[in-house]
């Protein structure tokens, strides 16, 4: 460690702050959801009670579980196709038309959700689709498809292209080489980038407000009607379940990834 | 084909532009083709209907039925934007508090991506998991812990009171101080992470090379740092310039109501007053606003596909 | 800076006392004590691990010692931050600034110096003369080869006339041409320029090739400084002797002194008669070490050799290995028991009628003035 690479007292003192900053809201949310009295401002020991009330709130468990179901299966559709539009952005050197997929793939990143939100709507009236789960998994997997896709394109890139150039010298095909050799060490990302897409369609308010149809309300919809009426702890315990299986989700696939190296090099690709 | 003419590249591309062709088809037909129905719906006009614009474009109904809902478009919407104040206000806060939370976002997120940097190997993987672990615990969660903390007998209050700092509380919420402190909180890893990647990339023995020369550590960071982390920086800055634009769950939830940003606007005019025509011109202006920030993004985005792969 | 004026004659312009740096439980460098002398080509030599960079480093002012002084005309800059050091370093890597011209790098550290514009411009065009880059002063370093790179990282390392010179070796990165080459290039600049360079390097004959003297540094201590002749025909130790240049070893028992001489009972080649070194030996248990270049052979056993004196110090054998190096040629000769020792030969002439091949009974010898005992 040199002088220069030596972190300064500053450094130290920002990374703590920032972390702290990070950190503290969602700690004093959850301790709270656990406080039997109903007032924020009084602590009241602790209690379970508002765990109890949320099981007889039947909308919100419906929302839990339209959430849970449009999460799963957009994300695994948006993984499967963020990985192949990944596979020909990284590989498929140039073709006709890629400056145009490239554009399409990373704008949704960055594009206002209001504005996807509401020209996806456009179109399902105008073919006349019938607005509920299928509408909303449309929606969400058109939004995590691009994250997918920078997260698993970025494990491409890292890849030592004379692995495969090794397998095709003993005598795997071009496909079979890429399945064999490559296929294996993105499995990571190819994870990484399923959780990814997960989360962000669980937590998505804008455009499942937009794309949703009546009866198919799901977790942040709720949630959100429900904060506009002020906080109340039910709300607490809600978010801190989520917080807490999103947790979950996270260390498993964590522990599941670290048993094939990844290089702690190159940073998430946002 | 001779044997000097394969090269493994060659051989991998024809399969792998095979497999663009599903997710293209795709986003051709959820992300570009809505945004005609965008502009057309933009050039429309609010009807008591189902659906609640007209004309509509009846394919069925023949040629005549079509040049006459063609000639039915009109540009009344942009007209309306234009010449009301209230519209045209909220672009300019919009970009406004975009521009200033960006800027706060780069001061602050600067120097914890730089701490990040500067750790020992083995402690940089863990900072990173440390810095995106709350972006992925939801953002609607987020905001309503600050919502907790903020309110009028949140706990904020409560410590001021406790330590005396104030003598009664003071109103948080519904500011925009509040409404910046949202934005912050749920952008800073959009502007940490790119920053730490292009941080973390550059050779120490630049630095040091600079200090060697008689650069003073503040000049070394001004001289070779800073200008060598410019696309970190562009990366970030963009990554959260245009969301913050058209941001609405934050200034719903945490802003005051005497002054919409254009995402709320936008929702406003969609959900409250159901006036899907407007909205859409609404979306068409804020598109074209952002027009140049995303064709400038799109450009670094390229270089660094063609720079790592 | 310029420096250097009111030095006593006899002062050293670096003296190095006592200095040690660990991390954290690893001792890099381990009391080390040198001077260096104004105007000299100094090289610190020695394997990987050694602590020759982190020494380096030490007076680049990267890293502070744990213990001991530095001290630059006088002064002791140990704790003197590295931007405000009369003292610069040539990077291994370079570390040229990738978004800076040539000209731009070159002149960075006058810009700090506070030079006036002219001043500046002046420098540089000197500088860039210097080493041989006219017409570059524009591209940027990704637009130059390794070679003109590594010229840059020399001419902005000099532009400030240091007092002392560092070089992080330099010169790892170029092919053997080219390195060669650029060896003699660096003398040439350091001998015009009347600077004092230091250079770290591995490569012993880089070391022999560009310094006036060698410090041998391993496992953080300073082993031996000497010239490369004494280094390569007096080494100090065995470890020494071996890492510089090749060397034959037999171990053996000191079994009696005459004026001068050490006769050693060795164990692989029987008696040899050895100068005595000049610090006496006082182990029962030697080294007797001989350079193969030192080593005469002829498939008959000789009276006496070309000067005249009995040829002592026979060795009995047979060829196993051949090696022509162009210049040379290497045998590999096995002993009666069994230890194989090397001997080299200049090819003097083109067509060489005594060459000998494999299988060959060949006799070695050498005189009692070309080997050297060592103890450890």
């Amino acid at each position: 460690m040199t002088k220069l690479r030596q972190l300064s007292r500053f450094n130290i003192a920002s990374l703590a702050l920032g972390l702290v900053f990070l950190y503290l809201p969602i700690v004093i949310l959850v301790i709270f959801s656990f406080n039997a009295s109903r007032l924020v401002t009084v602590w009241g020991g602790w209690s379970l009670h508002w765990y109890r009330e949320l099981f007889n709130d039947a909308a919100m468990i419906e929302a839990a579980w339209m959430s849970l179901r449009v999460g799963a299966t957009s994300a695994s559709i948006a993984t499967l196709l963020g990985t192949l539009a990944a596979i020909a952005l990284s590989r498929g050197a140039g073709f006709r038309g890629r400056t145009l997929f490239s554009g399409m793939l990373y704008a949704p990143l960055v594009m206002p959700e209001v504005i996807t939100g509401l020209s996806l709507l456009l179109l399902f009236v105008a073919i006349n689709a019938e607005r509920g789960f299928w509408t909303v998994t449309v929606a969400h997997t058109t939004l995590t498809m691009c994250f997918v896709a920078v997260v698993v394109q970025s494990r491409l890139a890292g890849i030592d292209r004379s692995l495969e150039e090794a397998a095709m010298d003993l005598g795997c095909s071009p496909p079979r080489a890429f399945l064999a050799v490559t296929l294996p060490l993105i499995v990571p990302a190819i994870a990484a980038g399923w959780m990814l897409a997960f989360t962000l369609s669980l937590d998505d308010l804008v455009i499942a407000s937009f794309t949703t149809g009546p009866g198919s309300a799901t977790l942040p919809i709720r949630i959100y009607s429900e904060v506009r009426l002020g906080v109340k702890p039910e709300i607490n315990a809600i978010c801190t379940l989520v917080i807490g299986f999103i947790a979950v989700v996270i260390v498993v696939a964590s522990l599941a990834t670290k048993l094939s190296s990844v290089k702690g090099e190159s940073a998430a690709p946002l | 084909m001779s044997a000097r003419n394969i090269s493994t590249r060659k051989i991998f591309t024809g399969p792998a532009r095979l497999s663009a062709i599903v997710p293209y088809i795709w986003m051709v037909l959820f992300f570009l083709v809505p945004f005609g129905f965008v502009l057309k719906i933009s050039l429309s006009q609010t009807v008591i209907a189902q659906p609640p614009y007209a004309p509509v474009f009846d394919l069925t109904a023949g040629w005549a039925a079509l040049k006459a809902a063609f000639t039915a478009l009109s540009l009344d919407n942009f007209r309306l934007l234009v010449s009301d104040d209230l519209y045209v206000l909220s672009y300019v806060r919009s970009l406004i508090v975009a521009l200033a939370s960006t800027a706060m976002l780069l001061v602050i997120g600067y120097p914890i991506a730089y701490g990040m940097a500067r750790l020992p190997r083995r402690w940089q993987g863990i900072a990173m998991m440390l810095v995106i672990v709350p972006f992925w615990t939801s953002f609607l969660i987020r905001i309503y812990a600050w919502i907790n903390i903020l309110q009028h007998d949140g706990l904020l209050n409560r410590l001021l009171l406790a330590l005396h700092v104030v003598s009664e509380p003071v109103v948080w919420l519904s500011t925009d101080s509040a409404m910046y402190l949202g934005i912050v909180y749920s952008y800073l890893p959009f502007m940490i992470l790119p920053l730490y990647a292009t941080l973390a990339k550059m050779d120490p023995a630049l630095e040091e090379a600079g200090a060697d020369l008689g650069a003073s550590p503040l000049q070394v960071f001004w001289l070779v740092t800073f200008p060598l982390s410019l696309p970190g920086v562009a990366a970030g800055v963009l990554l959260c310039f245009i969301p913050i634009v058209g941001e609405f769950v934050i200034p719903d939830l945490l802003a005051g109501s005497d002054s919409l940003m254009i995402g709320q606007t936008l929702w406003l005019e969609f959900f409250t007053n159901k006036d899907w025509p407007v909205a859409s011109s609404v979306a068409v202006v804020l598109l074209v606003l952002l027009l140049v920030p995303l064709l400038v993004y799109d450009r670094l985005q390229r270089r660094q596909l063609e720079e790592a792969g | 800076m310029e420096g250097g004026a009111g030095l006593a004659p006899d002062m050293p312009l670096l003296r190095i006392e006592g200095v040690a740096k660990s991390f954290g439980s690893f001792r890099a460098v381990n009391g080390v004590s040198l001077d260096i002398r104004a105007g000299e080509f100094f090289a610190l030599l020695g394997p990987s691990g050694c602590g020759k960079t982190t020494l380096l480093r030490m007076l680049a002012g990267f890293e502070t010692p744990d213990a001991g002084r530095i001290l630059l005309d006088g002064r002791d800059i140990a704790q003197v931050l590295p931007h405000q050091r009369p003292v610069n370093m040539m990077f291994q890597n370079y570390a040229l600034f990738p978004h800076l011209s040539v000209r731009d790098n070159i002149a960075f550290g006058l810009k700090r110096a506070r030079l006036s514009r002219a001043d500046i411009a002046a420098r540089v065009a000197e500088m860039m003369a210097l080493v041989k880059l006219e017409g570059l002063e524009t591209r940027k370093p990704d637009q130059l080869s390794g070679g003109q790179r590594q010229r840059v990282a020399l001419a902005r390392s000099l532009a400030r006339r240091p007092q002392l010179l560092l070089l992080d070796e330099p010169l790892a990165a170029l092919d053997k041409k080219l390195r060669e080459r650029t060896q003699f290039e660096l003398m040439e600049v350091q001998r015009r320029l009347g600077m004092t360079f230091i250079i770290v390097t591995h490569d012993q004959e880089e070391a022999m090739t560009v310094a006036s003297r060698i410090g041998v540094m391993d496992a953080g201590r300073l082993d031996q400084v000497a010239t490369p002749r004494e280094l390569y025909e007096a080494p100090r130790s065995r470890w020494i002797a071996e890492f510089v240049g090749d060397i034959n070893l037999f171990e053996g028992e000191v079994a009696s002194r005459t004026r001068n001489r050490l006769t050693v009972t060795t164990r692989d080649a029987g008696s040899l008669v050895a100068a005595e070194p000049r610090n006496a030996v006082s182990k029962p248990t030697v080294f007797v070490a001989i350079r193969p270049e030192k080593i005469r052979l002829s498939s008959c056993v000789p009276a006496v050799d070309g000067g005249g004196a009995s040829a002592v110090n026979r060795l009995e054998g047979v060829v196993t290995d051949v090696s022509y190096l162009g210049g040379t040629t290497t045998y590999k000769l096995k002993l009666e028991s069994g230890a194989v020792i090397r001997a080299s030969m200049a090819n003097t002439t083109r067509l060489d009628m005594d060459a000998y091949g494999p299988g060959h009974r060949m006799v070695a010898w050498f005189a009692p003035e070309d080997c050297v005992v060592l103890e450890q």
